[in-house]
């Protein structure tokens, strides 16, 4: 098995007295998809502006290609081939497409004073790397402030698969989509995968998760709960974890108990009560 | 749009509708200041058609009072798309002005004597050094820059007053043409060139100059991709990879040398320079690029525009002027013209986005 291209070691990081991260520790491998699932406030946020080069971890080790790395932009991570897709996009509406897809990383024609933004190649550009993600863009003049969430993610995911990504860390790029182009992106994310990139997805959904992923890490209250291979769990396993099962038994009880103790609507909730334990108990869907 | 060379997946995508050339227009941040100058240069072509408006020395009355303003207004509005404000640059040029003065005036006048070229150097240097004071303040605190530069102005515009007058005490200083190496720069920043009878400053062909060269530079090459980027959106465009830091303290550097270039000129076209010199003119310098389309808040807008609104500006003023109306009514239309204008530019984002 090949040799981690990312990896951390008991990473921690602290926001005052808010400890964001606590002996964090993760890799991912070039040609596979590291899923890192938590639910809100589980740190995710803080890993991934660790990662990204964002955020300086105050604790812990971080190694890229074998090598120990400290970053101090986000550009360090992004030359050394480290990009980022944001739950925000990092994407500036009121710029056309083009602009957004090469801000930060021009292309340039010219040389001495005359070097110049290449913008026929970018839009060209732009328009073909679209088209390869089965999005297919109107007018690349387009404000990406007039695009749907879904298509803002397309355009981001390709921008960062086009400028070279080695790893390429996804935060909850499937989060505000709809079913059809959910499924685009888990698509590029596996197109990606055979591409020899290493992903690194961020989600609190097990079920975008499971189908795509080679290793899941679940992240708890800013510290690593379980981190499994995809032999070691099962998609009901999982998704127990990432409900917490304990704390659905417990929530389970609590409303068997208001449910015995009668009155109006006590039958719905009994019913919501057994829903719980059955999702406790990782019988999903 | 482009026809499409890609085997299209339907005969016609129903997603895109037709538009017209006029809301495609719309679009443009130019467009309106476009619109104002044709309404007010009819406006004033009627009011005021016994009084010579239509003439070439009412022309050139208007550009040359332009240029000087319209130096400034390019480099406040690459900033202000930006998304930063420099409301010092009125007191850098009278600071600019002021230090090309003391350097040259003689030593028995409590100046330093120096010659032409090495004055405007190390002035030159000096203003940028507090253009790059106010970006470092700006970038390092994270305040906003309307803050940070209101200070900057009394500032800037307390040590032009202030320096001058314990060495000189004076604060106009004057006899630039007196000092040696006056005549060649001269005939690059203060001459007037005769042309259909009238006298057209040579500032506005650096006015015209530097605006095509900064629409260039805005439209055409990565910096100007940076300067969209950073006032649609900071943090984005950090993450991207751009340098932020060091874009904004650039951008206030160009505005310190927008104010240097109009304190230049001026000194050469007045003689001298005076403490108070530019004052009120970063207000004007932001009504002009309001005017010309740029959003207050950046991330949209154009030199152009800045350009079309610093000739509103003029034409308004000269106007007034020849028309006989009071003076006092100046100020009441140039309000009333930038309050429609933002109104107008709002409208035009909104068609932007919904397109």
């Amino acid at each position: 098995m090949s040799e981690p291209i990312l990896e951390v070691q008991n990473i921690s990081k602290f926001f005052g007295s808010v400890i964001a991260l606590k002996d964090v520790s993760m890799f991912v491998r070039p040609g596979e998809v590291t899923c890192l699932l938590g639910d809100n406030g589980a740190g995710k946020s803080t890993l991934i502006k660790v990662l990204s080069g964002v955020h300086k971890p105050d604790e812990g080790v971080y190694r890229y290609q074998g090598k120990e790395v400290n970053f101090s932009s986000p550009r360090d991570a992004l030359d050394l081939g480290i990009a980022t897709v944001y739950q925000d996009l990092a994407m500036i509406p009121l710029m056309s497409i083009w602009r957004n897809f090469f801000l930060g990383s021009e292309p340039t024609v010219g040389w001495g004073p005359f070097r110049r933004f290449d913008i026929e190649f970018a839009k060209r550009t732009t328009r073909e790397e679209l088209g390869k993600m089965g999005i297919d863009i109107r007018d690349p003049d387009q404000p990406v402030g007039t695009l749907s969430g879904g298509e803002r993610q397309s355009v981001a995911i390709a921008r960062a698969v086009y400028f070279g990504a080695k790893v390429l860390i996804l935060d909850e790029p499937t989060a505000a989509l709809g079913v059809k182009q959910a499924g685009v992106v888990l698509r590029y994310i596996v197109q990606a995968k055979q591409r020899g990139i290493g992903v690194i997805f961020i989600t609190h959904n097990p079920h975008h998760a499971y189908p795509v992923g080679d290793h899941f890490v679940i992240l708890r209250r800013g510290q690593i709960y379980g981190d499994f291979t995809k032999d070691e769990i099962p998609l009901e396993q999982l998704v127990q974890m990432m409900a917490g099962g304990a704390d659905l038994e417990v929530l389970s009880h609590e409303l068997e108990k208001a449910a015995q103790g009668g009155g109006p609507g006590s039958d719905e909730l009994e019913k919501v009560a057994e829903g719980f334990d059955a999702e406790a108990r990782g019988e999903t869907d | 749009m482009a026809v499409n060379t890609q085997p299209a997946p339907a005969a016609a995508d129903e997603r895109v509708r037709e538009i017209g050339v006029l809301s495609r227009l719309l679009t443009r941040p130019e467009l309106g200041a476009l619109v104002a100058l044709v309404v007010v240069w009819l406006f004033f072509a009627v009011v005021a058609a016994d009084n010579n408006f239509i003439s070439w020395a009412t022309v050139a009355a208007i550009l040359n009072r332009a240029a000087p303003l319209g130096i400034l207004a390019i480099a406040v509005a690459l900033l202000m798309i930006a998304g930063e404000f420099d409301l010092s640059v009125g007191s850098l040029v009278g600071f600019g002005g002021m230090a090309i003065m003391m350097l040259v005036t003689p030593v028995e006048a409590g100046g330093f004597g120096w010659t032409i070229l090495p004055a405007i150097g190390v002035a030159l240097l000096i203003t940028l050094a507090t253009g790059f004071f106010n970006g470092v303040l700006v970038v390092t605190t994270k305040l906003p820059s309307f803050i940070i530069t209101l200070g900057s102005l009394f500032v800037f515009r307390g040590l032009a007053v202030a320096v001058p007058r314990s060495a000189t005490n004076r604060t106009q200083l004057g006899g630039l043409d007196k000092v040696p190496g006056y005549g060649p720069v001269d005939a690059l920043l203060g001459t007037k060139l005769e042309l259909f009878g009238a006298k057209f400053d040579v500032a506005i062909l650096w006015w015209v100059g530097l605006t095509i060269v900064a629409t260039w530079v805005l439209m055409r090459t990565r910096v100007g991709n940076w300067i969209f980027g950073v006032g649609g959106d900071n943090v984005a465009a950090r993450n991207v990879g751009v340098p932020v830091s060091r874009l904004k303290i650039a951008l206030f550097m160009t505005t310190a040398f927008a104010a240097f270039l109009s304190a230049l000129i001026q000194a050469f076209q007045f003689n001298g320079a005076d403490s108070l010199r530019g004052t009120l003119k970063e207000f004007e310098a932001i009504i002009a690029v309001v005017i010309g389309g740029t959003l207050l808040t950046g991330g949209y807008g154009s030199v152009i525009g800045a350009l079309l609104g610093t000739l509103i500006f003029a034409m308004v003023q000269q106007g007034i002027i020849i028309t006989g109306v009071d003076g006092d009514w100046f100020k009441v239309f140039v309000g009333g013209i930038l309050v429609a204008a933002v109104i107008f530019n709002n409208f035009v984002r909104q068609q932007a986005t919904k397109r």
